[in-house]
């Protein structure tokens, strides 16, 4: 089983069936196949080979979806870009995994003419043809005219890979202030997405509604899964008009809703009375656990709507989950590992710890990623020797416990990665933006506990003699140059910062004050 | 200040750190990434108060609020309808 076979065999089962419900668009499987085949030749065509990389740097759209399929059609290795990725980190990427094809937008195709991205060969420009775009030596395909080219056949091409061939990188920050792929193969993810839609007892019956980014794992799976089991997949570009969303929610008898924390805190802001929601089945939460204050009012907003609180990262897709029947009993757990996936506790050497005992969480799957695309000394500290022979098992570096029973409750990091919003932040990244503004002298970014967040992002900084910054100085340089993720929520001006023995900047014991002046 | 002034330095205060930008009155917040789920929120609540309107459910969809131009047609048309405003 490969990837791309969700959507052909729902293409056979269900041909007139709507598969995708985006920006007041309905396609059925059958359309969506054969875009994606139209596209896939055009990739074959326009010279990517099995194994190549492709980035697709879209929001939340049908081109989006059509894209990722089509690549996967063509036996190459997708990559979806965060949109609100900067053009110098897009470049990184780009050139990190050389990849040779790239589906962006054409209202955005002059943002890469000051970068240098030698080995992009070709760019399918989404939402209409541009004006010469200056892109110099790269071949510029407009994705509208392939998508419905009739030259072009509707028939997928021949098959190229096995199940162990790598389907997509994920990238996510690295320790080392650069991004890194986590390279998962097709049976990665199908390992994954068998395993979740078993606990979530999907039918063909269930129509999702995604309003999360198809660059973070979460909101991808949405589609996949959907795909996979023949549902429909109604797609949102973003969570940004929430009563929009929930009018959506209604209007397509939406049955599953999957929700971070942040979109919890609205919706429990929100004023939803007058609302009746008769088709929704389930919310899951990721992320970040979700406070059980909001636990408690989400089951009063939604009485018999069943509530999934899940835990996982990228390198393994998903970990964990908690039965609904649990969440009454056990709202401060993230459950018990998956269907066809083992976990367990270790201590500083490597054994298995009994109930009760905080230890790293260890992760052994089919879901585990293959490693970081070109980094064996960061894979080596993530998969180490597992029980088998040849086997490598996850070490996440989260501190867990296990109780009796087997649930697991999350005590925090082994290392200063920051989580926030389900994905892990380097604060070294941020801080290498924050050196890069005039007048700051010394930066530290740290994680503080936040109810909604799991952490907020803070940034602690000296200035220069003489400077003069604000806090929405440092804010803007920041969102100027970084994902929205990544943009601090607090700036703290400090005169210096505590340093360690060996004269480095203590973050332990900066996360300690922050941690403590916060209560 | 006029409706469209007052909007423009909410939004630039709270949500572009208090510089311009080249912001455009018809820039989408949407397409240029520059509102969130709880900056729409934040949004309505401060044409709530300033404008003294009630902002209807219905009318929190982008049609009414995605732009400057936008959100300053919508506040204009619910104060013409409320007989002149506040």
């Amino acid at each position: 089983m490969q990837v791309e076979n969700f959507l052909e065999l729902s293409a056979q089962r269900f041909p007139h069936k709507t598969a995708l419900v985006c920006g007041g668009r309905r396609l059925a499987y059958r359309e969506i196949d054969e875009q994606a085949n139209r596209l896939a030749h055009s990739l074959i065509a326009e010279g990517i080979e099995r194994g190549d990389r492709v980035a697709v740097y879209l929001e939340n759209s049908v081109e989006a979806v059509v894209s990722v399929f089509a690549i996967l059609k063509a036996g190459g290795v997708f990559l979806v870009v965060n949109p609100t990725t900067k053009a110098d980190k897009l470049a990184y990427i780009l050139n990190n995994c050389r990849a040779r094809g790239l589906v962006m937008p054409a209202r955005k195709a002059d943002m890469l003419a000051a970068e240098d991205v030698p080995h992009l060969q070709r760019v399918w420009l989404a939402g209409g043809a541009q004006d010469e775009p200056s892109m110099a030596g790269k071949r510029i395909i407009d994705l509208a005219s392939v998508v419905n080219d009739p030259a072009l056949p509707v028939e997928a091409p021949r098959k190229q890979c096995i199940d162990i061939d790598l389907a997509a990188l994920i990238y996510t920050s690295g320790s080392t202030g650069r991004p890194k792929g986590v390279m998962l193969t097709h049976l990665n993810i199908v390992s994954a997405a068998t395993s979740i839609t078993t606990y979530l007892e999907n039918t063909a019956d269930d129509i999702i509604l995604n309003v999360l980014p198809l660059s973070f794992d979460y909101g991808l799976y949405q589609v996949l899964m959907a795909f996979k089991i023949g549902g429909s997949i109604v797609l949102e570009r973003s969570f940004t008009y929430p009563y929009a969303v929930i009018q959506t929610v209604i209007r397509e008898n939406v049955t599953g809703f999957p929700i971070v924390p942040t979109i919890s805190a609205v919706l429990l802001q929100l004023d939803l009375a007058a609302y009746r929601f008769p088709a929704l089945r389930y919310i899951t939460n990721t992320a970040a656990a979700l406070p059980v204050d909001h636990i408690r009012r989400l089951r009063d907003l939604f009485p018999s709507v069943k509530l999934y609180s899940m835990y996982g990262l990228t390198e393994c897709k998903r970990v964990s989950y908690l039965p609904p029947d649990q969440i009454d009993i056990r709202p401060g757990s993230v459950g018990r590992g998956m269907p066809n996936e083992e976990v367990y506790i270790v201590d500083g050497d490597g054994q298995r710890v009994g109930p009760g005992v905080v230890g790293e969480l260890v992760v052994r799957g089919s879901n585990v990623m293959k490693g970081y695309w070109e980094l064996p000394a960061e894979t080596d500290k993530m998969l180490k020797p597992g029980p088998l022979p040849g086997e490598k098992a996850l070490y996440t570096g989260d501190l867990f416990q296990m109780d009796e029973e087997g649930f697991l409750y999350f005590f925090g990091r082994k290392d200063d990665i920051i989580k926030t919003r389900g994905e892990k932040v380097s604060p070294r990244e941020i801080e290498e933006v924050l050196y890069a503004l005039p007048g700051i002298a010394e930066a530290a970014v740290v994680g503080v506990p936040d109810a909604v967040l799991g952490q907020a992002i803070q940034a602690i900084v000296t200035l220069r003699e003489g400077a003069a910054l604000t806090r929405q100085d440092v804010l803007r340089h920041c969102a100027e140059r970084l994902e929205d993720f990544m943009v601090p929520q607090s700036v703290v001006f400090m005169n210096s910062l505590p340093k360690t023995d060996s004269g480095k900047i203590s973050k332990r014991t900066l996360a300690a004050a922050q941690t403590e002046v916060r209560g | 200040m006029q409706v469209r002034e007052q909007l423009k330095h909410f939004v630039i205060e709270n949500f572009l750190f208090g510089r311009e930008n080249g912001l455009k009155d018809d820039d989408s917040f949407l397409d240029n990434g520059i509102i969130d789920s709880t900056g729409v929120l934040e949004l309505i609540t401060f044409v709530e108060e300033t404008f003294g309107i009630r902002v209807q459910d219905a009318d929190l969809v982008p049609d009414n609020l995605d732009s400057i131009e936008k959100v300053t047609n919508y506040v204009q048309r619910q104060l013409g309808a409320n007989g002149g405003g506040a």
